[in-house]
C-alpha cells in the first residue's frame, strides 16, 4: 500500500498545500501530516476542540492531561446526534431503563444472621457474581462461608447462606445462575450450620 | 427502430424488474422510453424533492407501487430540524387526482399527516400495502382511517415511527369482512390495544404471515393469538412477562410447538428471561432474530437462546451480549449474513459493551457475513485487518466507536490502515461508515479501492480538504455522501461541482464550508438545490456575508428547482 500512497500524496500536496485549509485558530502551530503520528493523543483532544466550531451544544470537558490515557472522562460529554442511533431507538432505551430501574430498585434485600441482634440490608446489583456476594457477607457478619459443592452444599463452616425466593421457598445460595438468583431473591438468611443439619443438610 | 411490436417488447420488459435496470431501459431510445414508462409498475424515488409528484404521475400513469424517501439520513440522529420538510401529502394528492390505481406506498423519513392517511385510504379502491419507516406526524386516527377504508388491505407495516397514540380504537376499525391481512406490524405504538379486537382480526385473517405486536399485548393474549395463527412466519412479541410456573406460560409452550413456520422473531419489549425456553423449539428454525429492543435478555439466558439458533442469517442484538456472547454467535450461527450490534448504554461507561474481540470472533466463525452495523467501545487496526481477510464479501460495513475519535488503543495510531484493509479486500462494498481517529490517509484508501461504494458516512475524521477530494475523485459510483464535524472546506466543495450531478445528495454539517462557496455551487449547477439550514444564530446569520461558515448544507440534484415548502430557516441558494 505504501509505495502507491507516496506518489499520490506528493502530487496532491504540491497542488493543494498553498490553498490547504488548516484546522485551528490563526496563529496556532501548524500540524503537518508527518508530525501527525507523533502527536496522537493531543491531536484527539485539541483537534476536537478545533473541529467543533459551535460550542453551544458541546459540553465536552477538555482533558488536562495529554498523555493519551484511555480512561473515560468522568462526565462524558454529549455530542448532538451521537451516537448515531435513531431517536425512536434512543427513546425506547431510555424508557426501558426507567422501567427497569423501577423494578430493580427493589434489589435491596434484607440479610439476617442467626444470633445477630439486628438485620442488615445489601444491594444485590452491586455484585457481579456469587464469590463477590459471599465475600461481602463474610465481611459484614464476620464469618466464613464454607466451600460450595453441588452435591453437599457448603462444607467446612458454621454458617450456610440461604435465601427466600419468589415462591416463598428457602433455597441454598449458589445453585442457580447468578442472573436467576438476582431476580428471584427476596431476602437472605445466614443459617447456623447446626440448624441446617437439623433440616437434613450439610455433613 | 424496433424489430418487434410494442407488445413483445413490453413482455420482455416484464422480466426486467429492478429500478436500475428499468431506468437503463428507458434511456435506450424514444420508443423504449415510451414502452417502459407506460408499463412501469413500481417507482422508486430516493429523494422526494428530486422530482415533482405531477411529473411522476404523468410519466408513469400505470404505476401501482410508489416508494419515497424524504429527509436526509442524518435526520435520524436529530441533525435535521423537525420542520425541514418531506411531506407526503402533495404526493397523495397528485396520485389521487390522476386516478392512478395505487396499491402500495412505502415511505421512509417522511412527514405523514392524518389528513394524508385519510386521503390515501379513500382514494384508491385497490390499495393493499402501506409501509412507513421512521416517519412522523400522524396519530392512531390516521391508522383508523386506513383500517376502516382500505377494504383489501394486505399489509400495514409500521417500523420505528413516532406515532401519537390517541388511545382510539383503530384496531376495531378493520371491517368485519376485511379478511385479506397478510402482514401487520404495530410494534412501535406506545398505547393500549383492544386485545379482543386484535384476536378477532387475527381469527378472520387466514393469510396472516407477519404479526408484530406492541408492548401492550401481554403473554396470555399472545398465546390466544398464536392459537388462531399457527401459520405465522414472522412474530414480534409484546410484553413477555409471567411466572414460569403459570398456566399462561405452559399453554404458550405447547402452542408454540404448533407454530412450526416461524422464521423471524422479534420484540420481547418487556421480558422475564427464564421464560425464554418456551421459544427454544422455534429458535432452531429461525433465520432472523431481533432482540435489539430487549435489554432484559442478557448474559446466561441470552447465550442459551442463541445456542439454539443454528440457522440464523440475520441477528440484531444489544451490546450487552458482550464479546463472549459474540463468540457463541460465531460458533453457533454459521449461516450468519447480517449482524447489527446496538448500544444498550449510549452515554454510559459501557461495562457490557463489545470490543474488537467480538468482531474478530464473528469474522472467524461467520464467513458469509456481508452486512454489519457494529457499535463498540474500541477498535484496533489489527482487528480490522483480520476481519477484512476473513470476510472479503462485505457489502455494508458500518462501524461506530462510541467515542468517535478514539485511536487504536493498542498502538495509539489512527484507524486508517484498518479501514484501508476493509476497502481493499471487500471489492463489493457499497456502503461504509467510519469512526475512530482517522486522517486523510483513510480517504486516500477509500478513493483508491472502494470502486463500488455508493454511500459513505463520515464523522469527526480527516485533516484537510484532501480527504474529501480523494473520495470525490476516486469513488465513481458514489451516490450519497454525508459528512459531519470534519475539516473539509471550500476547496473540497468546489473542485469538481459537476460530480454532484452524478450523486443523489451531499450533506455537510459543522465543517469548514463558507456561504460564498455554497453560493458558487448553486450558481454553477442549476440542476442542484443547495440548501443552507441555519436554525440557531438566525439573527447573526447574514445572507450577504460570504465568509461565514455554514452550519448545515444539504445539496441534491433535482429536476424541479427550489422547493416551495421550505421553512424559514432553510435557504435554497
Amino acid at each position: 500500500m505504501e509505495s502507491g500512497m507516496a506518489y499520490e500524496k506528493d502530487d496532491l500536496m504540491i497542488n493543494l498545500k498553498a490553498t490547504e485549509l488548516r484546522l485551528g485558530l490563526p496563529g496556532t502551530e501548524e500540524e503537518t501530516n508527518e508530525d501527525h503520528h507523533q502527536d496522537q493523543s493531543s491531536l484527539s483532544s485539541s483537534a476536537l476542540k478545533n473541529r467543533k466550531r459551535h460550542s453551544p451544544e458541546i459540553t465536552r470537558e477538555e482533558k488536562s492531561d495529554h498523555d493519551g490515557e484511555e480512561t473515560a472522562p468522568p462526565a462524558k460529554a454529549q455530542i448532538v446526534g451521537w451516537p448515531p442511533i435513531r431517536s425512536y431507538r434512543k427513546n425506547s432505551l431510555q424508557q426501558m431503563k426507567k422501567s427497569e430501574a423501577a423494578e430493580i430498585s427493589g434489589m435491596f434485600v434484607k440479610v439476617s444472621m442467626d444470633g445477630a441482634p439486628y438485620l442488615r440490608k445489601i444491594d444485590l446489583r452491586v455484585y457481579k457474581n456469587y464469590p463477590e456476594l459471599l465475600k461481602a457477607l463474610e465481611n459484614m457478619f464476620k464469618f466464613t462461608v464454607g466451600e460450595y459443592s453441588e452435591r453437599e452444599g457448603y462444607k467446612g463452616s458454621d454458617y450456610v447462606p440461604t435465601y427466600e425466593d419468589k415462591d416463598g421457598d428457602w433455597m441454598l445460595v449458589g445453585d442457580v445462575p447468578w442472573d436467576m438468583f438476582m431476580s428471584s431473591c427476596k431476602r437472605l438468611r445466614i443459617m447456623r450450620e447446626s440448624e441446617a443439619r437439623g433440616l437434613g443438610w450439610g455433613v | 427502430m424496433n424489430y418487434f411490436p410494442d407488445e413483445v417488447i413490453e413482455h420482455v420488459f416484464d422480466y426486467v424488474t429492478t429500478h436500475k435496470d428499468r431506468n437503463a431501459l428507458s434511456l435506450v431510445c424514444k420508443s423504449w422510453y415510451r414502452i417502459e414508462r407506460l408499463s412501469r409498475l413500481r417507482v422508486f424515488i430516493g429523494n422526494c424533492y428530486a422530482i415533482s409528484p405531477e411529473r411522476t404521475v404523468e410519466r408513469f400513469p400505470g404505476l401501482r407501487s410508489l416508494t419515497l424517501k424524504g429527509k436526509p439520513h442524518f435526520a435520524d440522529f436529530n441533525l435535521v430540524p423537525h420542520e425541514w420538510g418531506g411531506f407526503v401529502f402533495p404526493w397523495i394528492e397528485a396520485l389521487a387526482r390522476s386516478r392512478v390505481a395505487l396499491e402500495e406506498l412505502r415511505l421512509k423519513r417522511m412527514v405523514v399527516s392524518d389528513e394524508s392517511l385519510e386521503l390515501l385510504s379513500r382514494s384508491f379502491a385497490n390499495f393493499k400495502s402501506l409501509v412507513l419507516v421512521s416517519c412522523e406526524g400522524f396519530t392512531t386516527d390516521g391508522l383508523a382511517a386506513i383500517a376502516a377504508n382500505c377494504r383489501h388491505l394486505r399489509e400495514l407495516d409500521l417500523q420505528e415511527n413516532e406515532i401519537e397514540d390517541n388511545r382510539g380504537q383503530w384496531l376495531s376499525c378493520f371491517a368485519d369482512n376485511c379478511t385479506s391481512l397478510v402482514s401487520l406490524n404495530f410494534a412501535c405504538l406506545k398505547g393500549e390495544i383492544n386485545l379482543a379486537a386484535l384476536e378477532r382480526l387475527v381469527a378472520r385473517s387466514p393469510d396472516l404471515r407477519v404479526l408484530r405486536v406492541n408492548r401492550a399485548v401481554p403473554l396470555d393474549a399472545l398465546q390466544k393469538i398464536l392459537m388462531k395463527a399457527p401459520q405465522l412466519v414472522d412474530l414480534g412479541t409484546g410484553s413477555y412477562v409471567t411466572d414460569s410456573r403459570s398456566d399462561a406460560y405452559n399453554k404458550l409452550k405447547s402452542t408454540l410447538l404448533k407454530c412450526q413456520s416461524i422464521r423471524s422473531l422479534s420484540g420481547f419489549l418487556e421480558v422475564v428471561p427464564w421464560c425464554l425456553p418456551a421459544f427454544y423449539p422455534v429458535c432452531s428454525n429461525l433465520t432472523s432474530l431481533n432482540l435489539s429492543y430487549a435489554p432484559g435478555i442478557y448474559g446466561f439466558e441470552l447465550i442459551k437462546l442463541i445456542r439454539h439458533c443454528v440457522k440464523l442469517q440475520r441477528l440484531w442484538i444489544l451490546d450487552c451480549i458482550g464479546d463472549k456472547g459474540l463468540s457463541v454467535v460465531a460458533s453457533t450461527c454459521k449461516e450468519l449474513q447480517e449482524l447489527r450490534v446496538f448500544p444498550s448504554d449510549p452515554y454510559g461507561l459501557g461495562h457490557a459493551a463489545v470490543t474488537e474481540e467480538g468482531l474478530v470472533a464473528i469474522s472467524v466463525g461467520c464467513p458469509k457475513l456481508h452486512s454489519l452495523l457494529y457499535f463498540c467501545q474500541q477498535m484496533t487496526n489489527a482487528a480490522l485487518i483480520t476481519v477484512a481477510k476473513n470476510c472479503p464479501n462485505f457489502i455494508r460495513f458500518r462501524l461506530c466507536i462510541l467515542d468517535p475519535t478514539k485511536p487504536d488503543p493498542v498502538t495509539s495510531q489512527p484507524l486508517d490502515e484498518g479501514f484501508g484493509a476493509i476497502v481493499q479486500a471487500c471489492k463489493s462494498l457499497r456502503r461504509l461508515s467510519l469512526t475512530g481517529l482517522l486522517t486523510d490517509q483513510v480517504f486516500l484508501y477509500i478513493g483508491m479501492y472502494a470502486e463500488q461504494l455508493e454511500m459513505l458516512s463520515v464523522a469527526f475524521a480527516g485533516d484537510s480538504d484532501k480527504g474529501m477530494l480523494y473520495v470525490l475523485r476516486g469513488c465513481k459510483k458514489l451516490r450519497k455522501l454525508e459528512i459531519r464535524d470534519c475539516p473539509f472546506g471550500d476547496v473540497a466543495l468546489l473542485t469538481d461541482v459537476g460530480k454532484y450531478e452524478t450523486m443523489r445528495s451531499l450533506w455537510m454539517s459543522s465543517c469548514e464550508v463558507t456561504l460564498g462557496a455554497c453560493k458558487t455551487v448553486a450558481r454553477k449547477m442549476p440542476s442542484l438545490n443547495v440548501e443552507i439550514i441555519n436554525e440557531h444564530d438566525q439573527t447573526e446569520f447574514c445572507l450577504d456575508d460570504d465568509e461565514q461558515k455554514v452550519e448545515k448544507m444539504y445539496l441534491y440534484r433535482t429536476t424541479v428547482g427550489p422547493r416551495t415548502d421550505a421553512p424559514e430557516f432553510v435557504w435554497t441558494l
